[in-house]
């Protein structure tokens, strides 16, 4: 294999790593700052324990997503020097803003949350985590936008052999970056809802401490009962804009070859990517595809057909990765809406199997969320900045295959043991279940 | 042009205040498994760096993001030219970063000897790899039209070596100095006996540099033709030999000032002498990147300068803030107490 399909090869795995950690801290911030907000209101001490108790699965989960993130900094660089050079002007910006508004205030204020439990006022701590949440969703924000603007580009001009800023403002606001952002925002929050009804699922099941455990689901199921619906809505938003800016990843999504107006939704599409067409097509519902690309029944698709074979993303791994996603994105409404009336009407441990469901469906919104990228990189291709800059022209001239193989092996073997350490860690902390000694804290830190 | 002045200066102090922060945390993790006497003196001292060493890290990852945003140019060539030697880095900080974290997560000798390892590595080998890149880039790289023509080893040549230990020489002394102020008693004594050894070394390395300096590089160029700039090396020696001037008398607070400005005008004596180079070419001048050649667009520098205006002084503000909420000494009874220490 060439330099360039090694540095995909890792770039992909580098950032489907980090982005295993990533979204559960976008949520699970958000969460344990609003259990340790209700403690420092109500003085209730369970929320004190459920602040703690989720709190260290954040923070065990929090290390990792830290010290991937450098990783991905580094790999423009190191990998995709030609793509640094080329956009730099313009995508270093947000890259620089994101580091200096939004690195400094989680890694300064995790600091004082973990260590500041008898040093601060209540307030001030609780202040911390929610500085913390603030800071990680805004980092989210920054590189989002830059994200975006790979996959449209806006404020720019190809200047001086490279794409120069010319207007910032175009970047802040451009529709796509703040789409992906809240798509991929809500899709951490349905990550860390899920991952607080599973883990509360397991001891319920277990009759374990069932207090502490049914407010955490109902909890984790309110936020869940929101998110994954605004989810869902602003995934439809989404798909919109792609329709509308990148013709070849949407039609690549649905498998569609032909131009088409007044297009159907078929349920059922196998595609056959060879002969250029889908071997079988079935259970249309007329017109709905426009409908969903353009807001228009009668709205004309550009098909694949449209496009050089060298302008066109791989069918399958796109158009199966987003039929993946949204059919998941369906069962997350339906089983938060499920786990929201049953923890409201108080009946979950009689419920053992929607329990068991929601134990086991801790991973799928992982996987979703990882299907979502695959539908945005993979179906961005063969452009790495879409309709500007070809993936085979951004990779780095200095680098070597051997070198690449090198760090690739490295970072596999690095990675997968890091991954293993960091699941161990979670399922333990995860089956000990909260501390019921809370005296220290909560006397040392009335003597503030 | 005067932007890219703005941003070169930001750079170099950038990587000043990255290499002050990161470089006592860098010490104390070289220094950890050999000072302490039993795992609860380690903790105490791995506990000293505990709040503050992610927010030090920040710096690093600020300093290459913003070497991406004003200089992309060098950001691209630099990281792709010593893609080995970063990927080396990378490894060892991340290896650092979860080793602080997960050490106390499991009751069980071997896996907390384990994770010492790599607090040693993780903090060991960056001291020793950002000096001997530095160190290059003082030299400069065999670099031209063509591209980089060195491996991984080009960059060990004497003068990156000499640099490299200096650095961890350095960072040694200023984490010693650091336990000496934040611990009591045995750790703090001996951590203080540390410091005050180690200036011996240090002192001969730094003379060594900056003798072997004149010939490797072409730092001192910049200084012969405007000799006002000998302030900030001077200062650097001088900061220096207050190192030991204060460590001696047991005043450990001054003495860590002292070191805190000894690398800073370290950074800053290399920094001046490179401008307006970036990374020289040691094959023919024309082919440096210079901050001219390699900047973004004014545009984009001028964005950037006001986003760091508005930002740098909120983030120094509060980093300080919790510096202060931080600032007690810690004792082995207090770290045992604390559930939520390392």
């Amino acid at each position: 294999m060439d330099a360039l399909t090694l540095s995909r090869l890792q770039f992909a795995a580098t950032a489907a790593f980090h982005f295993i950690f990533v979204p559960l801290t976008l949520g699970l911030s958000i969460l344990t700052a609003y259990m340790e907000t209700l403690y420092v209101r109500t003085n209730d001490e369970l929320y004190l324990k459920m602040t703690k108790f989720w709190g260290k699965l954040f923070l065990i989960n929090f290390a990792l997503g830290v010290v991937t993130g450098i990783t991905m900094e580094f790999q423009f660089g190191m990998n995709w020097a030609e793509y640094s050079k080329y956009v730099g002007d313009i995508f270093g910006a947000p890259l620089a803003i994101e580091a200096t508004v939004a690195f400094f205030m989680e890694s300064t204020f995790i600091g004082l949350w973990i260590f500041g439990w008898n040093k601060v006022s209540k307030k001030v701590h609780a202040l911390s985590i929610w500085l913390v949440a603030i800071a990680t969703n805004l980092s989210a924000l920054w590189i989002l936008l830059a994200n975006g603007w790979m996959q449209k580009p806006v404020g720019y001009i190809l200047r001086n052999n490279r794409a120069e800023m010319v207007d910032f403002m175009a970047l802040v606001t451009n529709p796509y970056g703040w789409l992906k952002f809240s798509h991929t925002l809500l899709s951490g929050y349905v990550i860390a809802a899920f991952f607080v009804m599973g883990i509360s699922a397991y001891h319920l099941l277990k009759k374990n401490k069932t207090d502490f455990f049914k407010r955490s689901f109902k909890m984790g199921a309110t936020f869940a009962l929101f998110t994954s619906i605004l989810l869902f809505i602003v995934g439809d938003f989404h798909a919109a804009e792609v329709a509308k800016s990148q013709p070849t990843k949407f039609a690549a999504m649905e498998s569609l070859w032909e131009t088409q107006k007044a297009v159907p939704y078929n349920l059922l599409v196998i595609p056959d990517p060879a002969n250029e067409r889908n071997a079988v097509e079935a259970i249309g519902i007329p017109k709905l595809l426009s409908f969903l690309a353009f807001h228009d029944g009668n709205a004309e698709i550009k098909g694949l057909k449209e496009f050089p074979k060298g302008d066109r993303p791989p069918v399958m791994i796109t158009f199966l990765s987003f039929r993946g996603m949204a059919a998941l994105g369906i069962l997350f409404m339906l089983l938060s809406l499920i786990s929201y009336v049953v923890s409201k009407m108080d009946r979950l441990e009689s419920n053992r199997i929607l329990l068991r469901i929601m134990l086991y469906s801790i991973p799928l919104p992982y996987i979703a969320g990882q299907l979502g990228w695959l539908v945005a990189e993979v179906g961005r291709q063969p452009w790495i900045v879409y309709g500007v800059l070809r993936t085979s022209d951004a990779v780095s001239k200095a680098i070597t295959p051997s070198q690449v193989w090198v760090s690739l092996i490295g970072f596999t073997l690095f990675y997968g043991l890091l991954g293993i350490i960091d699941i161990y860690l979670l399922t333990k902390y995860s089956k000990k279940g909260p501390d019921d000694d809370l005296s220290s804290i909560i006397k040392m830190s009335r003597e503030v | 042009m005067e932007f890219q002045i703005i941003w070169f200066v930001l750079w170099g102090t950038l990587w000043a205040v990255y290499f002050m922060l990161d470089g006592f945390d860098f010490g104390v993790g070289i220094l950890h498994s050999f000072l302490a006497k039993n795992d609860a003196e380690k903790r105490v001292i791995i506990n000293t760096v505990g709040p503050v060493w992610d927010g030090n890290e920040v710096w690093l990852i600020t300093a290459g993001g913003a070497t991406f945003a004003a200089f992309p140019t060098t950001y691209a060539l630099m990281f792709s030219y010593l893609y080995s030697a970063l990927l080396i880095i990378l490894f060892a900080l991340i290896f650092r970063g979860v080793a602080f974290e997960f050490r106390g997560k499991v009751d069980s000798d071997s896996w907390k000897k384990g994770w010492d390892i790599a607090i040693f590595l993780g903090s060991f080998v960056p001291a020793l790899l950002f000096g001997v890149a530095f160190g290059n880039i003082f030299q400069g790289l065999p670099m031209d039209a063509e591209g980089y023509h060195g491996t991984l080893f080009t960059l060990l040549n004497p003068y990156g070596l000499l640099t490299g230990i200096l650095f961890v020489l350095l960072f040694v002394v200023h984490g010693a100095l650091w336990l000496s102020v934040k611990t009591n008693g045995g750790i703090s004594t001996r951590a203080s006996m540390i410091a005050n050894k180690t200036w011996y070394a240090l002192l001969i390395v730094a003379v060594l540099f900056l003798i072997y300096t004149a010939f490797a590089t072409n730092l001192y160029a910049n200084y012969l033709q405007s000799i006002l700039w000998f302030v900030v090396p001077v200062i650097a020696v001088l900061a220096l030999l207050g190192i030991k001037l204060f460590a001696s008398k047991g005043q450990h607070l001054k003495a860590f000032y002292s070191s805190c400005l000894t690398i800073v005008m370290v950074t800053f004596t290399g920094v001046i002498g490179l401008y307006p180079n970036l990374i020289p070419s040691s094959i023919d001048p024309k082919y440096s990147l210079t901050i001219f050649n390699s900047s973004s667009s004014i545009y984009t520098l001028k964005i950037m300068t006001v986003v760091a205006l508005l930002f740098v002084p909120v983030v120094i503000a509060y980093q300080i803030w919790v510096y202060r909420i931080f600032r007690h000494k810690l004792t082995v009874d207090g770290v045992m107490k604390d559930e939520e220490a390392y």
